[in-house]
């Protein structure tokens, strides 16, 4: 057993955590209350450091790591208020692709890790409770073809994505684990429709209308109506990427609370020496360290690929959800006006942990697909 | 004890709905039903009073002869109800419910014929200058200094989290006039006009990015000293009086009760892969905790009411229903977002704003659960913080 960090993985997190004192800038961020265009400079110092290439192979031009360095990078990145589209790209776009055909890999990891192509898993629907099995858009096989037809709801980076991962109902009915396929989607494609969206997060994204898109059977990735098991395994790992980069943030909102509870003077004292206050802040410290050490329980797990992996990650995603709500409402509370403001990395900061709960399954889901796996 | 509803009070209730019914404007009900916070867009929240007003409906919380309407206390329940069932903006309470009230228990005659009827019309929309930057739970440290100049006091310092002081023409504030002694003995409530010389307003931008809080800078700002109400070194008497109006004034369980009914209706339409969400069970449970505490609260309003409509003081209940209102408030706002899921993380704040006919994207009902989520959070805050009224509780009522 070993949780100390190797050199490789140390000089990551050294990196972006410099990244996050040179770059998170609040005040800049807060001036951003329209969509944007995908900030590039940004975008090409994530290439020029190589994270861009973490989770690949080597053969193709990757580093060669995986989950355990992504957890090490987001968390470091989540103590910021950066927001390049990583984890939509890199973590959950660029893992598809490694499931993806080699010609249609050839096409696009090279340009990924170059940082020129913007990739979106769209996967969430209107009015359909988050769960792979309860994707109904309909992708109707024709040939060699296939027709999408429908809607696809707050697609993170949907706006700025030049490819779409979709998640097609190609058999079967809603709630069926079979009958799902994935497919490569151009995002300029005739018929599909994109309204881009900013998301509470302080990110964007878009709701994605496919209007009768034909695409070719070569854009499928893994076997035809079987896309649930690598959408599944991508899936996870995008969890626990978002997981990481919400504890990031989750360490700042204790810290800055502490802080500010030792300068801040009511009826003559730092709040901070009120026992009352003192109390709830130890609950949001076990809080954030039960939530580190399930994020590390859930990384190992799936990195190892013990039998309990899969319940470790819903475990760890229903955790962000609750250790999240309590920390980021302690946060502001303790904070008083000065939280309800957008001056402070805490405000923002708990706008992320919130919409992180409330992708790809809150809390109650997350638990209860943790009671149903074996 | 008896629940029953008078047969004459049916009747009323039939005249409220009819009045709401063809009274209530497009852009009104728009407003009311985008509403994300207890401050309610200011055009429309205020053109909904003057049509209160002409009808003489605007107060009637206030005694008949300042304007009130005369109603038993089941009543002005009932209109309250009926209120928040047609979903019409709450109205901006600064005056209504607090200088108001204010004045008719503290104010001098002259004060009363003054500012009551400009309040009622919206002529004069009013903020509060209470906290500071360094006097927020510990109200009684506030430092802003008014000496005194001839007829005149001369006001240095500066207010923070003024609700809609870029929109105010008046301030009731709380001032110090003496430095020495206890710091609840040297506190003055005075009433001033917002364009005076000297008077600067910082809008601040809140987590749903609404500017609804504001700093507010006094720089030798000269106020008659006829403005003050009470007495010299008094204030601190007339701002509990207050208190205890923004505090107990306000009933949250109807409101409750009619986000929880939309939440069911939500739910309805959420498709889990078993079935509606409203009929999942762990849903189901979330929904009915809360329905519990709500129907808890209901029947702990009317308990208060009820003292109230028999003279008697219904004492620290009004510290236990801020604490209930808004902490179930929040709780109710976060259901909701959990009802939504991805759908409230969709972010399209200028499309709440009234009147900018920006197309919704994603159900329209989901719009306000994120920026009212948000918002949410700043009523155990402010009022007297939570930790505040538990304090109240602890000593006043439990004797500890």
């Amino acid at each position: 057993m070993n949780f100390q960090l190797s050199e490789e993985q140390q000089m990551l997190a050294d990196s972006a955590q410099r990244f996050v004192r040179d770059h998170s800038d609040v005040e800049k961020h807060r001036q951003n209350k329209a969509l944007m265009p995908l900030d590039t400079s940004t975008w090409q110092q994530f290439a020029e450091l190589g994270w861009l290439a973490v989770p690949f192979e080597e053969t193709h031009g990757g580093l060669g790591m995986g989950p355990l360095e992504t957890m090490v990078l987001l968390q470091a990145l989540g103590e910021g208020v950066i927001m390049a589209p990583y984890i939509a790209t890199v973590v959950l776009g660029g893992g598809f692709l490694r499931h993806a055909s080699t010609e249609q890999q050839a096409k696009t990891i090279p340009a990924l890790i170059e940082g020129r192509l913007q990739l979106a898993f769209a996967v969430e629907e209107y009015e359909r409770v988050f769960s792979l099995e309860n994707t109904a858009l309909k992708g109707e096989v024709k040939g060699g073809d296939v027709v999408l037809d429908g809607t696809k709801a707050c697609v993170m980076n949907g706006d700025q994505a030049d490819q779409l991962i979709v998640l097609a109902r190609t058999a079967g009915q809603p709630g069926d684990r079979e009958g799902l396929s994935l497919y490569l989607v151009d995002a300029n494609a005739d018929g599909v429709e994109r309204t881009p969206h900013r998301t509470v997060d302080g990110r964007q994204g878009a709701e994605i209308r496919f209007n009768q898109v034909t695409v070719s059977d070569a854009a499928r990735i893994g076997e035809l109506h079987q896309g649930h098991g690598i959408a599944r395994t991508v899936l996870l790992e995008g969890l626990l990427a978002l997981s990481a980069e919400s504890v990031g943030s989750l360490s700042v909102l204790l810290n800055d609370t502490v802080e500010y509870s030792k300068t801040r003077k009511q009826f003559g004292l730092p709040i901070g020496k009120f026992q009352v206050l003192q109390f709830r802040m130890a609950d949001m410290f076990i809080a954030m360290e039960q939530t580190r050490s399930l994020l590390m329980a859930a990384t190992m797990k799936w990195v190892e690929g013990h039998d309990d992996a899969e319940k470790a990650v819903h475990a760890m995603k229903a955790q962000l959800g609750r250790a999240g709500r309590k920390i980021s409402q302690e946060a502001i509370q303790i904070h008083g006006g000065m939280g309800m403001t957008d001056e402070l990395n805490v405000g923002h900061l708990v706008k992320r942990v919130t919409a992180a709960d409330g992708l790809f399954g809150n809390a109650d889901l997350h638990l209860m697909a943790m009671a149903q796996t074996a | 004890m008896d629940l029953r509803v008078p047969e004459q009070e049916k009747a009323f209730r039939d005249e409220v709905r009819t009045f709401l019914e063809e009274s209530l404007t497009p852009e009104i009900r728009e407003a009311g039903r985008m509403v994300t916070s207890v401050f309610a867009p200011v055009k429309e929240a205020m053109a909904w009073q003057k049509i209160l007003n002409d009808k003489g409906w605007a107060a009637p919380h206030w005694p008949k002869e300042y304007g009130g309407t005369g109603w038993s206390v089941t009543q002005r329940a009932i209109f309250a109800e009926e209120l928040v069932r047609a979903e019409t903006p709450p109205l901006i309470p600064m005056g209504l419910h607090m200088c108001g009230p204010c004045l008719i228990g503290c104010g001098t005659e002259e004060q009363q014929q003054e500012y009551l009827p400009k309040i009622l019309s919206g002529e004069h929309f009013w903020c509060q200058g209470y906290s500071e930057p360094g006097a927020g739970s510990d109200l009684a440290s506030l430092k802003t200094f008014a000496e005194k100049d001839g007829d005149d006091y001369i006001l240095n310092g500066t207010k923070i989290w003024t609700t809609y002081a870029h929109y105010a023409n008046k301030m009731f504030a709380l001032v110090r006039t003496n430095r020495d002694g206890k710091p609840q003995q040297g506190i003055t409530f005075l009433l001033l006009d917002m364009d005076l010389p000297g008077i600067t307003i910082e809008p601040i931008v809140g987590l749903d990015e609404v500017a609804e809080q504001c700093q507010v800078f006094f720089d030798n700002v000269r106020v008659p000293q006829r403005n003050r109400v009470g007495a010299e070194n008094d204030g601190w008497t007339v701002a509990k009086y207050l208190l205890t109006f923004e505090r107990g004034g306000q009933e949250y369980a109807p409101g409750l009760n009619v986000m929880l009914e939309k939440i069911r209706l939500m739910a309805d339409k959420q498709q889990t892969i078993h079935g509606p969400l409203s009929s999942d069970p762990l849903w189901q449970h979330k929904l009915a905790a809360l329905e519990a505490d709500v129907l808890a609260l209901e029947f702990t309003e009317m308990r208060i009411k009820s003292a109230l409509s028999a003279g008697k003081d219904p004492g620290a209940l009004s510290s236990m229903t801020k604490i209930l209102g808004t902490e179930l408030l929040q709780k109710v706002t976060e259901l909701r977002i959990e009802t939504l899921g991805a759908q409230s993380v969709i972010w399209q704040p200028q499309a709440l704003v009234p009147g900018e006919d920006q197309p919704v994207i994603g159900p329209e009902y989901a719009l306000t659960a994120m920026p009212h989520y948000l918002n949410s959070r700043a009523c155990s805050i402010y009022g007297g913080s939570n930790e505040v009224q538990r304090g109240i509780i602890a000593k006043a009522v439990l004797g500890l």
